[in-house]
């Protein structure tokens, strides 16, 4: 008598799982509006990257031109495929004293495996990720970008 | 009854009486042959492509994804360029193949789908062939694409290929029982295995509300066991692609492997119109009782839009079975058979022939 009312049990509740399933493919199926594809070449003007987005590499600078990078090559040691080449220089600070100053952070895109090693290292939070991910160039050294820009200076009160 | 307004047996009569009229009998026949053949190659073409886009865009749907979206509005055009893909590529020989029976198996199954399509009233009048068995041959006629199938398995000289066949034969043998007796269930309800009788049954009423809870059952079954019968999902277990690479047509490339791709999506409609004459009544507009008002309403919808739209219905519930649920292993492919929809199915069919001796179900 058990196996009889065990066979019936197991299709009851073969039958209310796989309706739940259906139920579920259902729902999506009817509601357009869920729908995460997005048309990409045609909404570019209005595509927004999430703030995790990891697109490349940049230094941010503020509005007088000043970024937070000391130079201390922190990043180049820790980026595991080089990607990263700082090239220091000696500066005079205000009281006349000698100090290391950067004089061109060099970061080859091509090689970068967007690992966020150099992000989270960064002593002094000199380094960010950018939302920029057309990448595409048909010349190899435009990859190879230096980011600070001309001109630019440590701020004043990064250590 | 007021649904012959769209009767197109004038229109077919006509045509074949002008036929006969400008030429010899013999040549006649021929010329309606020729034609109807046409019609069928184009018809499946056409339903076969758009079954495919359709699939895309359902499953795409169910899964929150847009689907083919690129070529033409809203991707119509999709399947058509695939097509265009699939006929310029090459047709790759296989080392130490059959070479006959590699090259005859896609016409085996391609042609069992075209001997059924024949035997499928889509209208009033719209009807290639009305046997006096009509189920029955619709019955033995879908049971041959399984040669197909086990051949090109076999002539591969392929492992994936040999294990996706024999999957195949087994899992067809066994659920063609259900389907048969499924669909014997209404031939007890109707008294006959003519389609067109068995729509003209259905003039007062579908017989799956007239059948009530038996003949739901029957429709239940007859899905699950049609799915698997035409090797789709969640029984697409002669093709899984994470275990068997494509199963039985893993050697096959281009218009061969077209020719299975198209035969299956066919089969599918095939299943689904059969489904739909035989439990949803077909090209019979829904009606309920005789010679009410909303009867008269809905008759003045063509047959075609109806035999299409319950059609379109079916295969979406098959498609909805598809992308729902996972594959099922090969013993629990068997288990759901033998142990579940047969005994069942034969309980159901006793209790059809009681319900038919004793006039229990709607007249």
């Amino acid at each position: 008598m058990k196996e009889v009312l065990n066979y019936f049990e197991d299709i009851f509740f073969g039958i209310r799982s796989l309706w739940a399933g259906m139920r579920i493919t259902g729902k999506y199926f009817v509601s357009p509006r869920q729908i995460v594809t997005q048309k990409y070449p045609e909404n570019r003007k209005e595509l927004k990257m999430t703030e995790r987005f990891k697109g490349e590499v940049i230094m941010p600078h503020d509005e007088n031109n000043h970024h937070r990078c000391t130079g201390c090559g922190i990043c180049q040691i820790n980026c595991p495929n080089g990607s990263i080449e700082i090239i220091t220089k000696k500066e005079l600070n205000a009281e006349g004293k000698e100090v290391r100053a950067i004089d061109k952070h060099i970061y080859h895109l091509s090689m970068c495996t967007f690992c966020g090693l150099c992000v989270k290292t960064c002593p002094s939070d000199a380094l960010a990720f950018g939302r920029e991910f057309e990448h595409a160039v048909f010349d190899k050294s435009k990859l190879t970008k230096i980011l600070n820009q001309p001109g630019s200076s440590l701020l004043k009160d990064v250590k | 009854m007021t649904f012959n307004i769209y009767d197109l047996s004038s229109f077919t009569q006509s045509v074949d009486a002008w036929l006969r009229n400008a030429m010899s009998p013999g040549w006649a026949s021929l010329t309606e042959y020729v034609v109807i053949g046409l019609v069928f190659l184009i018809l499946y073409a056409v339903v076969g492509l758009y079954l495919v886009y359709a699939e895309r865009k359902v499953c795409a749907f169910m899964q929150n994804r847009l689907g083919p979206n690129r070529v033409g509005p809203f991707g119509l055009f999709q399947t058509i360029a695939d097509l265009i893909k699939l006929l310029m590529k090459e047709l790759i020989p296989i080392k130490n193949a059959d070479k006959v029976l590699f090259n005859i198996a896609p016409f085996i199954v391609i042609i069992a789908s075209f001997l059924a399509i024949a035997a499928i009233p889509f209208a009033k009048g719209l009807h290639a062939i009305d046997f006096n068995i009509g189920i029955f041959y619709v019955i033995a006629v879908s049971s041959v694409s399984v040669i197909g199938i086990l051949l090109a398995g076999w002539s591969s000289n392929s492992k994936y290929s040999l294990i996706g066949a024999m999957r195949s034969g087994a899992q067809i043998i066994s659920y063609e029982l259900s389907v048969g007796l499924s669909l014997l269930t209404i031939v007890i309800f109707a008294g006959t295995m003519q389609l067109s009788s068995i729509i003209e049954s259905q003039a007062n009423g579908w017989w799956i509300f007239k059948g009530h809870i038996s003949a739901f059952i029957a429709f239940i079954i007859f899905l699950i066991a049609s799915t698997a019968e035409t090797n789709r999902g969640p029984f697409d277990l002669a093709e899984a692609e994470s275990e068997l690479t494509a199963g039985f047509h893993t050697e096959y490339s281009g218009i061969r492997f077209a020719f299975f791709f198209l035969a299956e999506y066919m089969n599918m409609f095939i299943v689904a119109s059969i489904a739909a004459t035989v439990f949803l009544g077909g090209w019979m507009p829904l009606h309920f009782g005789t010679g009410t008002g909303f009867n008269h309403i809905m008759d003045f919808i063509p047959p075609i839009f109806w035999f299409t739209g319950k059609t379109a219905f079916v295969v979406y519930l098959m498609m909805w079975f598809k992308w729902t649920f996972p594959r099922l292993r090969i013993d629990q492919l068997l288990t759901l058979e033998w142990k579940y929809l047969l005994p069942i199915n034969l309980v159901n069919i006793l209790v059809v022939a009681f319900l038919t001796l004793m006039g229990w179900y709607f007249k």
